[in-house]
């Protein structure tokens, strides 16, 4: 999954930075045109060529990202591309047919002057056979000297009607060449090259006349033009066939057919370049109600709900702006409301707190005046006195609680973070708690405290927080050692409090942080707790960011956990203490897998195997063998919050061992076996994170997942 | 000066059973109370009786406790302890902005009452002469002034105490927890607070450019201590 995430990053986040919205066309068009088919068109082939168009991509990436995010753009550059395809089309159709028409016309007056010229070129061979008779032909049949000169004399006759207009050219009929009938043509027309071969045998074969287009080419430097040639195969005064070809310059043509053509090629750039405008123009007018509705949006998610949208006349984008402000307004109406009931159940809290408060000091007073002077009543009104001042002192914690509690309702709760020792806070609380501990008989030790631990946060909550949970603990702890144990790693500190008493029955683990939750009813209520402290814990702990977990298992005992973050806006990635300590019993049944004693012995044991001070025969000061007294970074600690921590690493055991030195600690003094042992745990969690370990079937595993699953829940706020 | 006298108290409170109640607690301790249930009279009731202290309650008919604490504070240094119901933040930061030397939020034991006022009228006893350098500040103790360049600086009573219990050990980092023992008298952990509060009124007071502190520096996660001389 964050293999996913990551691979996809790159990519995602190239449209992120910066907001393009307004801002002008960069690059070449010439970018974008290839963009569609070279750039994102996949490129198979060698790597050398799919490096080469990585690196001609990479400049044009800004395009691809404008093109990506601006619709103008991409409406205006569609416009000009289709645009500029129908202005082409047409512009071939249009000149296709006046082409046409102008050659149509021209070809029907050259078949005429042909067909005319072809006429006298006939008429006048056959006045001349009688003239000339047979007296020149020669015995050999090649045309005497007579008919050459009489071919000169009709080419230059026939060309003199039209000057410049058309050329006349006679070639000899099929291949022959020698005789002296060789090519004649008029105006300097190079006979041969000018006429095509295909047309010559077409003639040849044929008598009907035939066309053909051509390019005319001249002796001298003029240049050559295309022309239409008409050829016919006629007869000389001999009776000998001959071609004789017209050739009729197409240049007036060529001229108007460019002129028109450079005509259309200005309209059509006009009409490519108006079209772009206008669909700018148009494109702009919806965009710009739209960048502004993102714009507001965007102003009213951040808080500022009183912006509203500029709306004129009446379109579908006035109604889009209307029907956005109406939300706008609708969504402040809502807001504000429940600002106001927010604010009302604040100011109720506030007066239901003074009103309530003003009265009872004064009975407080009052009954204190009365205990104090209990010393001179009877008995029954002495008693009295005295129940009065302990029942006012519940009452006025009760009052104290509810009041706190509703104004974490409320959202009235503010944090007043600063940078604090947390070890001076514990000591704090510790000193305050000796009294109690003192009557209970229990030893409270702080361990980890070597090292400040510090961390942003209110103070006047973490000291509530813990207070009520080293009470707790000294409370439940049958008279047995408590251990705060501090730890500061990564981007969090922690506080554990251990206590080795009745625990927790599978799923109490979640259950104890509800309003008024009692983990035994028929237990009598000999402290006088209120039955909210928890739950006040948990919502400060909420406040700061931080978790507030427990652990427990029946009759072994149970370990409550509070992680804040090292600063106030740092969301938590995991507890540096483990929520389920070291010397809970399915981590001891791990210890103890190869030992004679199986793991149903331990399970039924009520006393800690490695607190030997701890098993109630007496108060060693120091239970813990020398190597459990835990560093300031547990080594353990990050691996043990689960599944979390493992899907951060991605892998098992191999990289969760690595977890303590890749968070900057120290060198991790893991200790014999045990903590060999704790340090595998979480390579089990790795490869099952939501498994459910059933082999070992201790009961407070159920009530640890359970933690860590409400734990889970909880970081949500 | 005023070490001689067992101490007047004008209490000033809207509640007529609890105004009562505190007059027979205060009387017991042998305090003098005199009374006052309205914001309006206040200010002439505390000029007549110029007492030793004032119990000020934050919610009053009339003028508001906080705008009693002002007037007050705009001519005397006189101790004002504030009655609040509420200990949200804002409430108690704004009460003490407006002057008060400490609060004590409903509903409290008469001993915790009697105390506070003790610690407040404590410093009334002789000091000995004395002269401490602060900064550029010279602070004589018995003489109860604060100078700088030969002007003198106005500070109540516990803005001086709070200034001269820095000034003593300009070594020392002190902890809020520490300052609220040494200045206010309490004796276990209180309200940082007001620690905090004052130190601010005290640096506006003190300081050239209360923004850049250079009389009361902060050590960020500890406390405070006193600038270099």
């Amino acid at each position: 999954m964050s293999g996913d995430s990551a691979a996809s990053a790159p990519g995602r986040s190239g449209g992120r930075p910066g907001r393009p919205v307004g801002r002008k066309v960069t690059g070449s068009g010439w970018g974008r045109l290839f963009e569609g088919g070279l750039l994102e068109g996949g490129v198979q082939g060698s790597p050398v060529i799919r490096l080469f168009m990585r690196w001609v991509r990479r400049p044009l990436l800004p395009v691809m990202r404008l093109w990506r995010r601006n619709i103008q753009l991409k409406v205006v550059v569609t416009t000009l591309l289709m645009s500029l395809g129908v202005v082409l089309l047409l512009g071939f159709v249009v000149i296709g047919q006046v082409r046409n028409g102008l050659l149509d016309a021209k070809v029907k007056a050259s078949q005429s002057q042909a067909t005319g010229g072809f006429a006298v070129a006939k008429q006048q061979a056959d006045e001349d056979v009688s003239v000339t008779g047979d007296e020149d032909t020669a015995p050999d049949g090649s045309p005497s000297q007579s008919v050459i000169q009489w071919m000169s004399d009709l080419v230059a006759s026939l060309s003199s009607g039209g000057q410049g207009a058309f050329d006349v050219v006679t070639l000899p009929a099929g291949g022959e060449s020698g005789s002296g009938r060789g090519p004649r043509a008029s105006g300097e027309v190079n006979p041969t090259v000018s006429v095509p071969a295909d047309l010559r045998e077409r003639i040849d074969s044929s008598t009907a006349a035939a066309q053909s287009y051509t390019r005319v080419v001249y002796n001298d430097d003029k240049e050559s033009q295309p022309a239409l040639v008409i050829g016919k195969q006629v007869n000389d005064p001999n009776g000998d066939p001959y071609q004789l070809y017209y050739l009729f310059p197409l240049t007036q043509e060529e001229k108007s057919l460019s002129l028109v053509k450079t005509t259309l090629a200005t309209a059509g750039l006009f009409v490519v370049v108006l079209l772009g405008a206008i669909a700018w123009l148009v494109v702009r007018q919806v965009v710009t109600p739209v960048r502004m509705a993102a714009g507001i949006a965007e102003r009213l998610s951040a808080g500022r709900l009183q912006e509203r949208m500029k709306v004129t006349g009446e379109d579908d984008i006035a109604r889009l702006g209307e029907a956005f402000n109406k939300m706008a307004q609708n969504l402040q109406l809502k807001i504000s409301q429940l600002e106001d009931l927010s604010r009302m159940q604040r100011r109720f809290v506030s007066d239901v707190s003074h009103e309530l408060r003003t009265p009872l000091t004064t009975v407080r007073m009052a009954a204190d005046v009365i205990h104090e002077a209990r010393e001179d009543f009877d008995p029954v009104t002495a008693r009295s006195a005295e129940l009065l001042a302990d029942q006012l002192d519940r009452f006025e914690s009760l009052l104290a609680d509810l009041l706190e509690i509703s104004r974490f309702d409320a959202g009235a709760a503010a944090l007043e973070a600063e940078p604090i020792d947390l070890r001076e806070v514990v000591r704090r609380v510790v000193s305050g708690a000796e009294p109690l501990a003192e009557r209970k008989g229990t030893h409270i030790r702080i361990v980890g405290d070597q090292q400040p631990v510090v961390a942003e946060a209110d103070a006047r909550r973490v000291e509530r927080v813990l207070r009520n949970l080293v009470v707790n603990a000294v409370e439940h702890g049958e008279g047995k050692d408590v251990v705060v144990k501090l730890a500061a790693a990564g981007g969090a500190v922690a506080v554990a409090v251990r206590d080795y008493g009745v625990g927790l029955k599978p799923g109490e683990a979640t259950r104890v942080f509800s309003r008024f939750w009692r983990a035994d009813p028929a237990r009598a209520r000999t402290t006088g707790g209120t039955g909210l402290g928890l739950s006040i814990a948990l919502e400060d702990a909420r406040l700061h960011g931080g978790w507030l977990q427990a652990w427990g298992e029946p009759g072994g005992g149970s370990q409550f956990r509070l992680t804040l973050p090292r600063t106030a806006d740092e969301p938590l990635r995991g507890s540096p203490i483990p929520l389920e300590p070291k010397d809970s019993r399915r981590n001891r049944g791990l210890d103890d897998a190869g030992l004679p004693r199986g793991g149903d012995g331990e399970k039924s044991a009520t006393v800690p195997v490695r607190q030997p001070g701890a098993d109630g025969s007496g108060r060693d000061p120091f239970p813990l063998p020398p190597t459990a007294v835990t560093p300031t970074a547990d080594p353990t600690a990050l691996p043990g919050n689960g599944a979390r921590v493992v899907a951060r690493s991605g892998s098992a055991s191999g990289s969760t061992r690595m977890t303590p030195g890749a968070l900057g600690e120290g060198p991790a003094p893991l200790g014999g076996g045990g903590d060999d042992a704790a340090a595998r745990r979480p390579a089990e969690d790795a490869g099952n994170p939501e498994g459910t370990a059933g082999s070992d079937g201790t009961g407070g595993y159920g009530a640890t997942r359970g933690a860590e699953r409400n734990g889970e829940a909880s970081r949500g706020r | 000066m005023m070490s001689f006298m067992k101490g007047r108290v004008l209490v000033v409170d809207d509640d007529s059973a609890l105004a009562e109640m505190l007059g027979i607690v205060l009387r017991g301790e042998g305090f003098e109370p005199s009374f006052v249930a309205d914001g309006d009279k206040a200010l002439a009731a505390f000029r007549e009786t110029k007492p030793d202290l004032v119990l000020l309650d934050l919610m009053l008919p009339g003028r508001d406790g906080i705008e009693v604490c002002r007037l007050i504070r705009a001519e005397s240094g006189v101790p004002i302890v504030m009655l609040t119901a509420k200990s949200d933040t804002v409430d108690v930061v704004v009460g003490l902005e407006s002057g008060a030397d400490d609060y004590i939020v409903k509903p409290f034991k008469p001993k915790e009452l009697v105390a506070r006022i003790r610690a407040r009228l404590r410093r009334s006893e002789e000091p000995a002469p004395e002269q401490l350098a602060i900064g550029d500040l010279v602070i004589d103790v018995a003489g109860h002034s604060v100078k700088r360049d030969g002007q003198s600086i106005a500070l109540t009573p516990l803005e001086f105490d709070l200034l001269v219990a820095l000034a003593r050990k300009p070594w020392q980092v002190f902890t809020r927890e520490v300052l609220l023992e040494q200045v206010w008298g309490y004796r276990h952990a209180a309200d940082t607070r007001l620690v905090n509060v004052h130190v601010q009124r005290l640096r506006s007071k003190v300081e050239k450019d209360p923004e850049k502190p250079e009389i009361v520096v902060t050590v960020r996660g500890v406390g405070y201590k006193a600038g270099p001389s």
